[in-house]
């Protein structure tokens, strides 16, 4: 196979990070499709600007998601990349492997595929990056024959994702990855047949230091918290500051609420749980001397999402604890009623946070049946237009 | 038929018999050496994680050799991180060093752990994207090649920062709560096909997807027109309507956003905020953002309390000492006028002068 001549992206093949020009002409001996995506991209790097058409629907029987179609605006030119779709592959939660189960993914790339891939995309799938409009069939077949099913893509629950979770972490106050396996299995349909106003993402983080980045990106965030007060261990407390750890300027002081201090005489650490805020600074800071609370559960943050259409949304407060226990059953028919309203007064690509925002909070706490909270506000509001229900004013005549 | 909606492979029979043993036991961690995290379980089991720098897009052959280590040295195991880094998980001890010294052999970069700047979440780029107004994995392997010293931990950081590059306004991948974010901006108004538009496009949804009310239909063209003096080019338009375009090779370019975390330790959640309104888009080295973002680290680096991540930094000095400091012009871009502007202005003479 001739070996694309590429003296832009060469300068790539340069430096210390991992290159992915190397990944790309190693790909590149082994597929005709791979090389042509190299000859494009470095067409893109000469005339600064992309080389992909627009639009596109293909897809796999019983699905109406999980592949992006994709084709090159250059054809004639890069022949081998003409039609070059991507399937989003869900991987499993905390992205572990064994590596019989990548190399048999590696396998059936290799036979469908460009051999080209993401690990992971931005959502979480393995991006399986080109194949023809003809072997998408045949890929999936060969995928679900080793256990992997597809993501979710359009205007769908996209692939649910979680940090490691219990399974690799002492902060974690959920089984975020039972509760993204849960969700996943529970939800297929929303995942594979997009029926939403527009995507909807859920992700799952075990405690507030949000490793899985779930209250800035998604409309549902799922961030693991807990009550009662911080477990300290007071030894290695001593043992922290005996080593060196300066104390007062990098743990005390920047306590949101001032909740910690520190008994120089006992050489005691006292916590004030009624001003803790979960921050999570202290426990990060010295992670083998406090340890999170026993009674665990989950925040819920609405409407995260990065800026299409109006604008940013970090996600607002829904639920300031809900118990996390399987089958995870209120979560659940929580999800479906925001489902529903979203469905009923969502414009199309009208993510939910700026539905909230048009319609108003309050609205959409009645419509999911939640009552209204302190812990949902910075402060209560500082305008005096308040709406009044009829029923709570006298009625005249 | 082939079955569908079974969902993905069950996580359970992925972990190391390690990890499925001490579910839920892990009692604290420690980062014995850059790039290594060591977690104690309170079976007393320890588990040691190694954390190995990735480009992201890769082959099937780089996948079977990271397989080859993970059976050589963790049982046939592994895991990626959010930022897509490779973790060789170790159960026994004796095989820690041996592991370390056959990456260091293999020129694979061990760090990103911690108070770190860790790898770049990032985007597709001309890869793979049709909206792409550059080639993410490009601009990352040329910030990473200048930067890849304080992922391995040979040069120390105040704390921890977190880069993110978007190759377009619709930032895929949390890029606007990084530390610091490049995202690739366009500045001219879209260009229409009137006559594709009557062919390929719905009229309203076009209409609808402008956020500023900046397009209306021209009945007379059946195609629609757009209002210059509203328009802030952010491509939702040329996203449902292919017959307008967006991409202006001359005039595209980059911009630098910083101070966001995700994050609730110690401050909460931040969006990241403007530096640097527009950089030149040069492949294949990208000089200008590439220093830019060196300078940045540069400064906050001398500047910041031990850890103080940047937004921190900069919330404690001001933006107007951020400016000062950086030597960064501040202009009329840097002051919001779109959905949330009046957030933004301060309503107080607590400042600095």
């Amino acid at each position: 196979m001739d070996e694309p001549k590429t003296p832009l992206l060469d300068e790539l093949d340069q430096g210390q990070w991992p290159s992915f020009v190397e990944q790309l002409k190693e790909a590149a001996k082994k597929s005709a499709s791979a090389a042509d995506l190299a000859r494009q991209l470095e067409r893109s790097y000469q005339d600064n600007t992309g080389h992909w058409k627009r639009g596109g629907i293909v897809g796999v029987r019983g699905y109406g998601g999980g592949v992006v179609g994709r084709y090159s605006a250059m054809p004639e030119e890069f022949p081998e990349v003409k039609e070059f779709h991507t399937l989003r592959v869900n991987e499993p939660a905390g992205f572990y492997y064994t590596t019989e189960k990548l190399r048999q993914l590696c396998d059936v790339w290799d036979r469908w595929g460009s051999g080209l891939l993401n690990l992971h995309g931005s959502t979480g799938d393995i991006i399986l990056l080109g194949t023809t409009t003809e072997n998408l069939q045949p890929c999936f077949d060969a995928l679900s024959e080793i256990g992997f099913d597809l993501g979710g893509s359009g205007s769908a629950l996209r692939t649910v994702t979680c940090c490691v979770g219990p399974s690799r972490c002492e902060h974690a106050c959920i089984d975020t990855m039972d509760v993204t396996q849960e969700l996943t299995a529970h939800f297929q349909n929303e995942i594979h047949r997009p029926s939403f106003p527009y995507k909807f993402k859920v992700k799952c983080s075990g405690c507030p230091n949000d490793c899985a980045a779930a209250a800035a990106r998604s409309d549902l965030a799922i961030i693991g918290l807990w009550r009662d007060a911080i477990e300290i261990d007071q030894a290695a407390v001593r043992q922290y500051v005996d080593e060196g750890l300066d104390l007062f300027n990098e743990v005390l002081r920047r306590c949101p609420t001032w909740a910690l201090e520190w008994d120089a005489g006992a050489r005691e650490l006292k916590l004030n749980a009624d001003d803790c805020v979960h921050c999570m600074h202290c426990i990060n800071r010295m992670p083998k001397a406090l340890h999170v609370g026993r009674v665990r559960g989950a925040a819920l943050m609405i409407g995260g999402k990065a800026p299409v259409v109006k604008g940013a949304l970090l996600g607002w407060v829904l639920v300031p604890l809900m118990e996390m226990k399987p089958p995870y059953t209120e979560l659940k028919e929580l999800l479906t009623k925001i489902f529903d309203y979203w469905a009923e007064n969502g414009k199309n690509r009208e993510r939910v946070g700026e539905l909230i925002d048009r319609m108003g909070m309050a609205a959409f706490l009645e419509a999911v049946g939640l009552e209204p909270l302190p812990q949902m506000v910075h402060a209560p509001r500082a305008n005096p237009y308040l709406f009044w229900r009829p029923e709570e004013v006298k009625q005249h005549g | 038929m082939a079955k569908t909606d079974f969902g993905p492979p069950d996580y359970r029979q992925m972990m190391p018999p390690v990890v499925r043993e001490n579910y839920g036991l892990w009692k604290y961690h420690t980062v014995p050496r850059p790039g290594v995290l060591q977690h104690v379980s309170r079976s007393g089991a320890v588990l040691t994680s190694v954390r190995v720098a990735s480009p992201r897009l890769v082959s099937t052959d780089w996948v079977r050799r990271i397989c080859d280590i993970a059976d050589q040295f963790c049982g046939g195991h592994l895991r990626f991180t959010t930022r897509h880094n490779v973790e060789f998980l170790v159960s026994d001890p004796e095989k820690v060093d041996p592991l370390l010294a056959h990456l260091e052999q293999q020129d694979y970069l061990v760090g990103g752990v911690g108070m770190s700047i860790s790898n770049v979440v990032h985007t597709q780029g001309w890869i793979h994207c049709k909206s792409a107004v550059t080639d993410a994995s490009g601009l990352v392997k040329s910030i990473m090649d200048e930067l890849h010293e304080y992922f391995t931990g040979r040069k120390p950081v105040p704390g921890k920062l977190r880069i993110a590059v978007a190759c377009c306004v619709n930032m895929c991948g949390a890029c606007h709560c990084s530390d610091i974010a490049v995202v690739g901006i366009h500045r001219t108004v879209p260009r229409v096909n009137h006559e594709l538009v009557s062919k390929s496009c719905e009229i309203p949804s076009t209409v609808a997807a402008c956020p500023t009310g900046a397009i209306r239909p021209n009945p007379k063209l059946k195609s629609i027109e757009i209002n210059p003096e509203r328009c802030m080019y952010c491509g939702n338009c040329a996203a449902v309507c292919p017959a307008i375009d967006v991409m202006d090779p001359d005039n595209d370019g980059l911009s630098i956003w910083v101070g966001g975390k995700v994050s609730n330790a110690a401050t909460p959640p931040a969006f990241s905020r403007l530096a640097i309104p527009y950089l030149p888009n040069r492949p294949p080295r990208w000089p200008e953002v590439v220093e830019a973002v060196k300078h940045l680290v540069e400064v906050w680096r001398k500047g910041a309390r031990p850890g103080e991540r940047m937004g921190q930094w900069i919330e404690r000095i001001g933006w107007e000492r951020f400016f000062q400091v950086t030597g960064i012009p501040f202009t009329d871009k840097h002051v919001d006028d779109f959905t949330h502007a009046t957030t933004t202005f301060r309503a107080t003479t607590q400042f600095r002068l």
